[in-house]
């Protein structure tokens, strides 16, 4: 049995491949975060601008749709290109797990402000008059009302975008990004060692299914519905 | 009796003269005595609201369509005023001036004398403190518990203690019977128990004028009633001014002391629900009132065509409708009747009941006049 598995597994080098997870982890882990940080604040805004609205304000609500909307235009493998010269200006460089985590924030974020965009408008606009009539501010329906409201579908959010992070950190290994994918590039594509392949896309399928279970998971535990 | 069909309403041909009008007396005691002592307590005459010239258009495509004409008209501290009216008649609208959830485009209001469209947003938010709503489909928040509902506002108001909140929370819990459901998710409730979670949370800032946007058409026939109770109790127990919406007359009959009937943007018809109740003046009340009664107004003009003789409609109100007076009057006078339909209910807290008679023979003048002296509106049919 050994015997065989080593032989067909023969070029997989298991701490490669176990560096190459913790760094693919990093990735999505540390660009998850700031595309939340950044995406959740947008989402809201983009919800608040929005027509009959809160805040109704359409310039503001054009001008930061369109932002959001080119960086999601344009293909992750682009963006990862484009964003070359930007990321070495804020991290120093555009290689390993620290020069990917940018072009992936920039892909993450408003991805995930639009998903916040559509759970804001999902709770039900009597909720959001209730809330008024109660003498609210903005500030305390969107805390206190809308957010609470659309916790479910803001987990499956991050959720979705937890893991197009996981194909995107994979494609940053084009530019040497670092990770899983980087791996399956240099060795499973350039060398022709298909067995490398084969582990790294196994353990990215892995990945995004515990990544699923447990978005789904939590989204069960919010769900007051 | 030769045929009774459905509720209150017994219809068909009853000959002879001892009839004392108290068929409903002992159907109807009970109630009666409950809510009788509380009439005379109410407190009367303090205007609360008033609406000056007040409307409201939508701008749609450049043009101003109304949704309210120019409307005038006032609320008393401690009553119960009803607005009826179809969907898209307007009372949606109306209603949601009253806490400027919807800003008039014309005109004032004056909530207590202050001029409530002056307001800036702060002082908005403190005075929609002091308004309660209750709303058609709860508007509960599902992500909070019942307790966390009805504490909701009192936390939004950023002025009261947590243990302000826990002892109010526990106050409105037993006032609205929902003591073992305080740490149940709306979801898990009924529609009658998500709409008293919803009054206790209109409740909870101790508002004196609580709004309520079709706040039973969610609910069915006997929920309605019990929400409908609370409601009652309510506006005696705390004093509360009470502005309900409904299309449906029926519940304008048992809460409220006045009505608004609009129609298509404009109050058609209003005043006390007894004197729109009983003798509607517009078409649309009209309808209402038929609709409410479920009578089928060509049914009866064909019941009446078999009758022979003066056809009068006989209504009493509050304790005439008690006194045994047909008998009297028809020995008094000499004629015979017949009753084609006849009604007991009650509107609010006053008995009031509706008489179709036949007369033949005797001396009609005399009956009618025996009819007005005892306080009885005569209506002369045919």
């Amino acid at each position: 049995m050994e015997a065989l598995m080593g032989d067909l597994l023969s070029n997989v080098d298991w701490t490669e491949i176990g560096w190459a997870s913790w760094d693919t982890l990093v990735m999505v882990g540390m660009s998850l975060l700031f595309s939340v940080l950044i995406g959740l604040p947008v989402g809201v805004l983009l919800f608040l601008f929005g027509k009959r609205q809160l805040l109704e304000q359409p310039i503001a609500y054009a001008v930061l749709s369109f932002v959001v909307n080119v960086l999601r235009s344009v293909p992750f493998i682009i963006l990862l290109i484009v964003m070359i010269p930007f990321t070495v200006m804020l991290i120093g460089t555009s290689l390993g797990v620290a020069g990917a985590i940018p072009p992936l924030v920039a892909g993450g974020a408003p991805f995930f402000a639009r998903l916040v965009e559509t759970s804001l408008r999902e709770v039900d606009r009597g909720i959001i008059e209730a809330t008024q009539a109660m003498g609210a501010t903005v500030k305390q329906i969107v805390f206190g009302a809308l957010l609470p409201e659309a916790l479910p579908g803001i987990i499956a959010g991050i959720t979705v975008t937890a893991i197009t992070l996981v194909s995107y950190a994979a494609m940053s290994g084009v530019v040497g990004g670092g990770g899983l994918g980087d791996l399956a590039i240099r060795f499973g594509y350039q060398r022709f060692q298909t067995d490398v392949m084969v582990i790294t896309v196994a353990l990215l399928v892995i990945f995004v299914q515990l990544l699923q279970m447990a978005g789904d998971r939590l989204v069960l535990y919010f769900s007051r519905k | 009796m030769a045929g009774v069909s459905g509720g209150k309403w017994c219809k068909g041909i009853y000959q002879g003269g001892g009839f004392g009008f108290a068929i409903g007396l002992v159907y109807n005691r009970a109630f009666y005595l409950c809510t009788h002592k509380a009439l005379t307590k109410r407190s009367q005459g303090n205007v609360v609201i008033v609406f000056d010239q007040v409307q409201k258009s939508y701008q749609v495509g450049g043009r101003a369509i109304p949704a309210l004409h120019p409307t005038s008209m006032t609320i008393d501290t401690g009553e119960v005023f009803g607005i009826v009216g179809h969907s898209g008649a307007g009372k949606s609208t109306l209603v949601r001036l009253i806490n400027l959830l919807e800003p008039p485009t014309g005109g004032r209001i004056l909530i207590d004398d202050e001029n409530i469209t002056g307001y800036n947003a702060s002082e908005l938010r403190a005075f929609r403190r002091k308004v309660g709503m209750i709303f058609q489909h709860f508007n509960l928040l599902s992500s909070k518990t019942v307790a966390d509902n009805i504490a909701f506002p009192m936390k939004l108001a950023g002025i009261y203690s947590r243990t302000e909140i826990r002892d109010r929370v526990d106050e409105l819990l037993k006032r609205v019977s929902l003591v073992d459901q305080a740490n149940k998710y709306p979801s898990q409730l009924s529609g009658g128990q998500k709409q008293r979670v919803g009054i206790a949370r209109a409740l909870a800032c101790r508002p004196t004028i609580l709004l309520c946007d079709e706040a039973t058409s969610a609910l069915d026939p006997q929920t309605t009633q019990s929400v409908l109770k609370l409601l009652a109790d309510i506006n005696r127990e705390l004093g509360l001014t009470i502005v309900l919406i409904t299309h449906e007359m029926d519940v304008v009959r048992r809460v409220c002391d006045r009505v608004a009937v609009m129609d298509a943007g404009e109050v058609v018809e209003m005043g006390a629900v007894s004197d729109v109740f009983l003798h509607p003046k517009h078409p649309t009340t009209r309808d209402f009132v038929f609709e409410s009664e479920s009578i089928d107004h060509e049914e009866m003009q064909q019941d009446l065509q078999h009758a022979k003789g003066r056809i009068l409609r006989l209504t009493f109100r509050g304790e005439s409708t008690y006194t045994p007076l047909l008998g009297s009057v028809a020995r008094e006078s000499g004629v015979d009747f017949s009753i084609l339909s006849g009604r007991i209910d009650h509107i609010k807290d006053t008995p009031y009941g509706q008489l179709t008679l036949s007369l033949v023979g005797g001396n009609l003048d005399t009956a009618m006049q025996a009819f007005e002296a005892a306080d009885v509106h005569v209506e002369v049919l045919r």
